[in-house]
């Protein structure tokens, strides 16, 4: 049971609001990450899945812009506490990406431009779950929210959505990615407040 | 893994910062230890059950079981005004960390550092210059402060007092003191230009402030590898 702190009442608002435990509601759009904001031309960008057979499936800026992109909208959760409702996005579903890709693989890492990684079970990226998103709001995504392109996972704490996204590898075995070796959760699942490891 | 618990936080001591920041000493027992530049969830519970969490960073490094914060008032916010202006001595809260294992400075580390601090992201940053001065350690430090006026500066005495290899400077962005020869405005390259960009920086502020210190430190050759960032929105009162 959760001591009472004396003289505090809080402010319920927007009542109707179902939110996952220990998260308030934000309007603007907060950023984090954990070092400078990598700057990707998009004549150099890629984006690029490795299974765990050693195949590699390599998309330019070009091949992305050709695919058939979703526009769906999307709650966001950040472990550090905010949440942001129905913020809408375009970008390809991982399902469109995958579809040619042969795998028995459990796990996946993603990977970014700037060095950041975070893992996940391959099935959370599947079936409707997952994007590549490029526009946010109906504009170009900006660099300090992931543009050109960040993967998108709403089902989990953000920090699963991997800005400035370069490509997912397939693995056998799961391999902690950045903050998952910081102290968080290895799931990050808003709805069971999965957010340090232990949780 | 054990999960991180919640413990009783009681306040001990309050020391008022500027008119809309204070710091909070609370007595935490059973608090693990922390590093300088790790955060905290502090947890408000009201009468009904209703709860509300936010994360805060540390002041000062290691000291037993008391945890301290500083807390800048956020107009609009739903716990910074409860931090700043109700909560008193003997009052309780819930704290639940350490929490985060990047933004961290170890006293063990002799490279030179870089401090860059934009408004009350000054907080973590404090931890690291307390945390060199508690341990002896002759890693060179530089901090560079960055706020709107001079009296929005936390820790104004003790940043004044001597502290050998701690070198201090402030940059005001709308109002200077009398007679400061830089012309109030936002951080620009030559205020973060040095002899050697073999550091370890560490940025602190709100978005717009980190994006211009990490952005120009990258210009001036610093390798984006050894400059950690921590940002924190306008909201999260």
């Amino acid at each position: 049971m959760a001591i009472v702190s004396r003289g505090f009442f809080g402010r319920r608002g927007e009542g109707d609001v179902k939110l996952p435990p220990g998260q308030y509601l934000t309007h603007d759009f907060p950023v984090l990450s954990a070092g400078p904001t990598p700057r990707i031309g998009l004549d150099r960008w890629e984006f690029t899945i490795d299974t765990e057979l050693g195949e590699t499936h390599r998309w330019s800026w070009a091949d992305l812009m050709a695919l058939p992109s979703e526009t769906p909208t999307l709650d966001l959760h950040c472990v550090t506490k905010w949440s942001k409702l129905g913020t809408g996005w375009q970008g390809v579903s991982l399902d469109v990406l995958m579809e040619d890709v042969e795998t028995a693989a459990e796990y996946a890492l993603a990977y970014s431009y700037g060095g950041y990684t975070t893992n996940l079970p391959l099935e959370d990226l599947l079936d409707g779950k997952a994007w590549v998103a490029y526009k946010y709001d109906g504009d170009d995504l900006t660099p300090p929210h992931g543009g050109p392109a960040r993967l998108l996972v709403p089902h989990l704490y953000l920090w699963k959505s991997a800005k400035w996204v370069r490509g997912i590898r397939l693995m056998n075995e799961d391999w902690p990615g950045f903050w998952e070796t910081a102290g968080y959760h290895n799931y990050g699942d808003p709805w069971l407040e999965q957010r340090y490891q232990g949780d | 893994m054990r999960r991180l618990p919640w413990r009783v936080a009681e306040l001990v001591e309050v020391r008022h910062e500027t008119t809309t920041a204070r710091t909070l000493v609370f007595e935490v027992p059973g608090w693990p230890g922390h590093l300088a530049g790790q955060h905290v969830d502090v947890r408000l519970t009201a009468p009904d059950g209703y709860s509300t969490q936010r994360s805060y960073s540390v002041a000062a490094p290691e000291q037993g079981e008391r945890v301290e914060l500083t807390v800048e008032l956020v107009r609009d916010g739903e716990v910074s005004p409860y931090l700043t202006e109700i909560l008193e001595i003997g009052d309780q809260v819930e704290i639940r960390g350490p929490v985060g294992g990047w933004f961290v400075w170890r006293p063990e580390r002799v490279a030179p550092v870089l401090l860059v601090a934009g408004g009350s992201g000054m907080v973590p940053l404090m931890a690291m210059i307390r945390a060199r001065r508690e341990a002896g350690s002759s890693a060179p430090f530089r901090l560079i402060y960055s706020v709107r006026e001079p009296d929005q500066r936390f820790y104004l005495d003790e940043l004044a007092s001597p502290d050998p290899g701690l070198d201090v400077a402030y940059i005001f962005t709308r109002k200077t003191p009398d007679g400061w020869a830089r012309p109030p405005g936002r951080i620009m390259p030559p205020d973060l230009a040095g002899a050697s960009t073999d550091i370890d920086s560490f940025v602190c502020g709100p978005t717009g402030f980190v994006e211009a210190a990490a952005d120009q430190l990258i210009a001036l050759g610093h390798a984006a590898e050894r400059i950690r960032t921590e940002r924190f929105g306008p909201t999260g009162g």
